[in-house]
C-alpha cells in the first residue's frame, strides 16, 4: 500500500479536496471519496462504459482512469445535468422514448451521448450509432436509446 | 398528465404514460446497493481449482478471515425437490473441505477498505490437493465417473420421464423422421449491476438490515434466517434499485448469508461488491443443455410424434429456491411448444459438473426447447420441400383451451394470426428474389422462422406440480388511501427495471378515478411490503397486476360507500374521475381526498364502516400463454464467418396491454438479448475447468450496432386466465430470437449443406461447419 496524495476534484463546479491512493480510480473517487453515487460500476476494465463522465469536455470511462490524473480538472457526472427540476434534453429525450429500464447503465450513456453532441453537433446518425456501441446495456436492446439520443441531438442543435 | 386527461372519459390502461421510475434515474438520484458506505469491506478468496480438497488455508497475521472451520453452525444451503428421483445437495457458505467449481468462494476477507481487503485476499494462502475435474455433462454421465456429490450416484441429480400411451404405435405410422442433436452452450444473464450487499446491525433492536440485489427480498429473508437459525423477524431485506436481473439476482448467493452472519457475530456493518470476473465465473450461469430429438410426421407434413433426450448441464450445486430442476423441469414439460401432436417420449435429466451453478436466466430453457423444435420444423420444411412458413401453419395449434402432449393446458392465443401478421409483414417472395440475386453475387442472406408459447404469470400449483418444497405462485398487494388523499400500493413483487410502478399505478388509477402520480408503489423492503415472491418467470404484471386490481376494487367500493353517506345517493349512482366522487348527472361532487381524510378523522359519521382506507388483494392465477412468431433476416459472411442480423420482426400477443410504451421495452431488450444468446454469448472452460471468459471483452454481450431495428406487431388476445386479461411478456424476446437468427445463419447456408444446430453460433462455429463441409464435398 503506498501513501495518500492530496488531490481536488472539480465536480460539477463544486471542489473536493480529498486525499487518495495513486492507485485509486476516478470512478472510486467521485463514489466514495466525494459521494456522488450517480456514476456506476459495471466492470471496472472500460468495456461497459456505465462509469462514463465528462473530464475536461470529453467522455472518459472513470474506471479506467487514476484519481490522481484528474486533478485539478474539470468533471461533469450525471448529477449536474439537470437545471433543479428541469432535465438537461438528453435526460428528457430518454424519459420521452423509454430510453432506460433499470437504470444502471442510463449515467453513462447520457455522459457518453452528451460529451460526445457538444464535440461534435452534426453528427451523422450511422456515427452516433458508433459512438453509443461503445457501452452496454442489457435491458432495452438499445432501440430507444438510439431514438432518444438522436431525437436530442436535434434538440441540442436548437 | 392530470391535466390532459380530465374529463378526456379515456382510461389510464393502455395508455403509454411515461415512467414514474425515471426522474430519479436519470438525474443519479437512483439508490443501488454499492451505494451505500459501509465500516468493513468483504472480499471472497476464491478457488483456483475446479475440483480437489482443501489441505490448508493461511491467512496473514492480524488479518480477519472467515473460513468453514468458523461456520460450524451455519447450515448448507440445500434446496429441495421432492419429485423426479431428486437427490438433494447442500451447498456450504464456504468451501468445506472441498472445492467444485473455480470461483466457489474459500474464504472471507474483511478490511477497512476495498482496496485492503483486495491485498490481504491476495495474501491468503491457499493450499489444494487438485482432483481431474469434470467439466462436460457427457463425462460426468461416463461409467465410473468420479462423482461430485456422495448424494448423486453417477452425477444426476434429477430425472423425469413423460411418455405418452401409445407412443411407439404412433410412432410407427410416420411417413418421415428426422433427428439430430442441437446444443446450448453455457452463458451468463450479465446484469449491467453487478451483485452487491450490505449488512448492517441495529444496536437499538438487535436487527439486521440486509441491502442487496435481489429480485425476491422476502425469500432471501426466510432463506437467510433458515441457515443462519434466527428469527425472522430479526432480519429486513432491502432490494432497492437492482440493476437488471434476468433471473441470474433471483437465486440465494452464499455471499449474502456471509454479510448477515458476519453482521450477526461482530455487531457492525458489512458491505460486499463483486467485480466483473466474480459475476462471469462465480455467480449462476444457464442455459448449458443438449437435447437428441426426433420428430415423426404424416405425408402432409403433420407433426406425429416427439422422441427427446435432453441433458442439463446443472453446475457444482443446485440453486435456491427453484432448484437446479427449473431448466430441465422446463424443458421436458414445454419441449412440445404450440405445435398440435399427442405422441410424447421425452427424457430429462440434471447432470451435476464441476463448473459454476446453473439457475434461472430470462426464458428458462425455452430458448434452447424453441431453438430445437424450430430447428426440426426448418429440418422437416426441407425435407418436405415446403416453406418453413407454410410447415408452422400446418401443425400450429388453433383450437383451445388445448392439452399439451405434456400435459400442459394453453389458454387462448393467436398461433396462426401472429404467423400470418409475420408472413405478410416479411414479404417471403420478395424475400427469396433478393436471397437469389445475391447468392449470384456471392452475398449469403437468409430468413428465419420462430412461433412459439411463452407461459407466464402461473400460480402455485404449477410449481407444486414440480414438488418444490418451496412453491411460490400468488402475489399480495395492500392498498391504502392516507389521510391526505395519496394513494400507496405496498406489494410483494420487487421489479428491477420492468416499470411496475408505473403499470400498477394505471391499474389503480383506473379504478379510484385519480391519475397514476398519486399512486406511490412501494416494493423491495420486507418491513414494508406484504410477504411476496419477488418478480421473475414474466409473472409481476398478472400475478401482481391481478392482485392489485382485487385491492383497488375493493378500495373503490369503500370509496362508493363513503361518499354515498356524504352525498346522501345510493352508491350506483355514484362515479369516481378526476379525483372526485360525483352523483351522476348531478353537480353534487365531493373530494376523494376529502373522503380519504373523513374515512380517518370523522368516522362517527359513517355508521360503522371500518376506519381508514386499506385493502388487500392477493391472487394465485392458473397461468397464460403469450405467444408470437419471429423473423429474422441475416446476411452470413462465408469468408469469416460473421453473422449480420439485417432485419428483425416480432408479431406478438400479450394479451391487453397495459402500458405499451412499457411492453415494447421489455420485447426490445428480450430480442436483444436473445440475438446475444444466438451469435456471441458463450461461457467457455478449458480442460482443467478454468473459465476463459471472465472479462466483458471475452463474453461478449451485444452493443447497439449488432441490433438492427425492431419491428413490432401486437396483438391482444385478452386472456381469460388473467384478472387484468393481460398476460406476461418480460421473457418472449429472448426466447425466439436464438431459433429465428440460427434458423436464417441456416437458411443463408442451406447451399452449402452444412447444418448449424448450436448456440450460439459465433463466427468460429460457422466456419467450422463450412470446412466440415468443403471437405466432405
Amino acid at each position: 500500500m503506498s501513501d495518500k496524495v492530496p488531490i481536488t476534484l472539480k465536480i460539477n463546479g463544486c471542489a473536493h479536496a480529498i486525499s487518495v491512493e495513486p492507485r485509486r480510480t476516478l470512478a472510486d473517487a467521485i463514489r466514495e471519496d466525494c459521494g456522488q453515487t450517480g456514476t456506476h460500476i459495471g466492470c471496472e476494465h472500460g468495456v461497459c462504459g456505465a462509469c462514463t463522465v465528462i473530464v475536461d469536455g470529453a467522455p472518459m470511462r472513470s474506471c479506467l482512469m487514476f484519481a490522481v490524473q484528474a486533478d485539478g480538472k474539470n468533471i461533469r457526472t450525471v448529477e449536474g445535468l439537470a437545471d433543479g427540476d428541469t432535465l438537461h434534453p438528453m435526460q428528457q429525450a430518454f424519459m420521452d422514448n423509454h430510453a432506460l429500464q433499470c437504470g444502471f447503465c442510463t449515467p453513462g450513456f447520457l455522459m457518453l451521448a452528451i460529451g460526445v453532441l457538444e464535440r461534435e453537433p452534426d453528427m451523422s446518425d450511422d456515427d452516433l450509432l458508433d459512438v453509443l456501441s461503445s457501452n452496454l446495456c442489457r435491458c432495452t436492446g438499445y432501440q430507444n436509446i438510439v431514438k432518444a439520443v438522436r431525437a436530442a441531438a436535434k434538440e441540442m442543435r436548437k | 398528465m392530470s391535466v390532459a386527461t380530465k374529463g378526456s372519459g379515456l382510461t389510464w390502461v393502455g395508455r403509454a404514460i411515461r415512467r414514474l421510475e425515471d426522474p430519479a434515474l436519470l438525474t443519479g438520484r437512483g439508490r443501488f446497493t454499492a451505494d451505500l458506505p459501509a465500516a468493513h469491506w468483504v472480499r471472497f478468496v476464491r478457488s483456483p481449482a475446479a475440483a480437489g480438497k482443501i489441505e490448508r488455508i493461511v491467512a496473514p497475521d492480524d488479518a480477519l478471515v472467515v473460513t468453514a472451520a468458523d461456520l460450524a453452525d451455519v447450515k448448507p444451503i440445500t434446496p429441495m425437490l421432492h419429485k423426479f428421483e431428486y437427490r438433494p445437495v447442500g451447498q456450504p457458505i464456504l468451501a468445506d473441505g472441498e472445492v467444485r467449481f473455480v470461483g466457489e468462494a474459500v474464504a472471507a476477507v474483511v478490511a477497512a477498505s476495498e482496496e485492503e481487503a483486495e491485498d490481504i485476499a491476495d495474501a491468503v494462502e491457499l493450499s489444494l490437493a487438485d482432483a481431474i475435474p469434470i467439466i462436460d455433462a457427457r463425462d460426468a454421465l461416463a461409467p465410473g465417473a468420479r462423482q461430485i456429490h456422495p448424494s448423486a450416484p453417477g452425477n444426476v441429480i434429477l430425472q423425469s420421464r413423460i411418455v405418452t400411451p401409445e407412443f411407439e404405435r404412433i410412432w410407427k405410422t410416420a411417413h418421415k423422421t428426422v433427428a439430430f442433436d442441437i446444443r446450448s452452450r453455457r452463458q451468463n444473464a450479465t446484469p449491467m449491476e453487478p451483485r452487491a450487499a450490505h449488512a448492517a446491525f441495529d444496536f437499538a433492536t438487535g436487527r439486521i438490515t440486509l441491502t442487496c440485489t435481489t429480485q425476491m427480498p422476502h425469500l432471501t429473508r426466510t432463506a437467510i434466517a433458515d441457515v443462519l437459525g434466527m428469527p425472522e423477524r430479526d432480519l429486513r431485506v432491502i432490494a432497492p434499485d437492482v440493476g437488471g436481473g434476468f433471473g441470474q439476482k433471483m437465486s440465494l448467493a452464499p455471499e449474502y448469508v456471509l454479510l448477515v452472519w458476519l453482521a450477526r457475530k461482530h455487531q457492525s456493518c458489512f458491505a460486499w461488491t463483486e467485480d466483473r470476473r466474480e459475476n462471469l465465473i462465480a455467480s449462476f450461469h444457464a442455459r448449458d443443455q443438449s437435447i437428441a430429438l426426433q420428430g415423426a410426421f404424416d405425408a402432409n407434413a403433420k407433426l406425429l410424434a416427439l422422441k427427446a433426450d435432453i441433458v442439463s448441464n446443472v453446475g457444482a450445486y443446485s440453486c435456491f429456491p427453484t432448484t437446479c430442476g427449473v431448466e430441465p423441469l422446463m424443458a421436458i414439460a414445454e419441449l412440445p411448444g404450440p405445435y398440435d401432436f399427442c405422441a410424447y417420449d421425452c427424457r430429462a435429466r440434471g447432470v451435476l459438473t464441476n463448473t459454476c451453478t446453473m439457475a434461472p436466466y430470462r426464458g428458462v430453457s425455452r430458448p434452447i426447447i424453441t431453438f430445437a423444435l424450430e430447428r426440426l420444423m426448418d429440418k422437416a420444411a426441407r425435407a418436405f420441400a415446403i416453406e418453413p412458413a407454410e410447415i408452422r401453419r400446418r401443425n400450429l395449434i388453433s383450437k383451445f383451451p388445448y392439452k399439451s402432449a405434456a400435459g400442459l393446458t394453453f389458454d387462448e392465443a393467436s398461433y396462426q394470426e401472429t404467423l400470418r401478421i409475420a408472413r405478410e409483414a416479411t414479404d417471403l417472395p420478395g424475400f427469396r428474389k433478393r436471397q437469389a440475386q445475391g447468392r449470384a453475387q456471392g452475398r449469403y442472406l437468409g430468413i428465419g422462422f420462430a412461433t412459439f408459447s411463452e407461459r407466464t404469470g402461473y400460480g402455485s400449483p404449477a410449481f407444486a406440480a414440480r414438488g418444490m418444497e418451496i412453491t411460490p405462485g400468488w402475489e399480495t398487494v395492500v392498498l391504502s388511501v392516507d389521510p391526505s388523499g395519496f394513494v400507496e400500493a405496498r406489494i410483494g413483487s420487487s421489479p428491477h427495471g420492468q416499470g411496475l410502478r408505473t403499470t400498477l399505478a394505471q391499474i389503480v388509477a383506473d379504478q379510484l378515478g385519480i391519475t397514476p402520480d398519486r399512486v406511490k408503489v412501494v416494493h423491495g423492503d420486507t418491513d414494508r411490503a406484504p410477504y411476496g415472491w419477488g418478480t421473475f418467470a414474466s409473472r409481476s404484471l398478472v400475478i401482481c397486476g391481478g392482485a392489485t386490481l382485487m385491492a383497488a376494487q375493493k378500495v373503490r367500493a369503500k370509496l362508493l360507500k363513503l361518499a354515498s353517506h356524504m352525498l346522501e345517493a345510493a352508491p350506483d349512482d355514484i362515479v369516481l374521475e378526476d379525483g372526485e366522487a360525483k352523483v351522476a348527472g348531478t353537480d353534487r361532487t365531493i373530494p376523494i381526498a376529502k373522503l380519504a381524510r373523513e374515512s380517518y378523522t370523522q368516522t362517527y359519521r359513517f355508521g360503522g364502516i371500518e376506519p381508514g382506507i386499506s385493502e388487500t388483494g392477493t391472487y394465485d392465477p392458473p397461468g397464460t400463454f403469450s405467444n408470437a412468431c419471429h423473423v429474422a433476416e441475416v446476411e452470413v459472411d462465408i469468408e469469416t464467418g460473421r453473422t449480420t442480423v439485417t432485419r428483425y420482426l416480432v408479431a406478438e400477443d400479450a394479451g391487453r396491454i397495459i402500458n405499451p410504451m412499457i411492453a415494447d421495452g421489455q420485447v426490445h431488450g428480450g430480442v436483444a438479448q436473445g440475438i446475444g444468446n444466438a451469435l456471441f454469448e458463450e461461457i467457455v472452460y478449458d480442460e482443467n475447468g478454468a473459465p476463459l471468459t471472465a472479462t466483458l471483452s471475452d463474453y461478449l454481450t451485444p452493443t447497439a450496432r449488432e441490433i438492427p431495428q425492431i419491428e413490432l406487431h401486437h396483438l391482444e388476445t385478452p386472456s381469460t386466465e388473467s384478472l387484468t386479461k393481460a398476460k406476461g411478456l418480460g421473457e418472449g424476446g429472448g426466447i425466439g430470437a436464438p431459433a429465428a437468427v440460427i434458423n436464417a445463419i441456416n437458411d443463408a447456408l442451406s447451399d452449402f449443406g452444412v447444418e448449424i444446430d448450436e448456440m450460439p453460433a459465433t463466427p468460429q462455429c460457422i466456419r467450422a461447419a463450412l470446412r466440415k463441409a468443403e471437405t466432405k464435398a
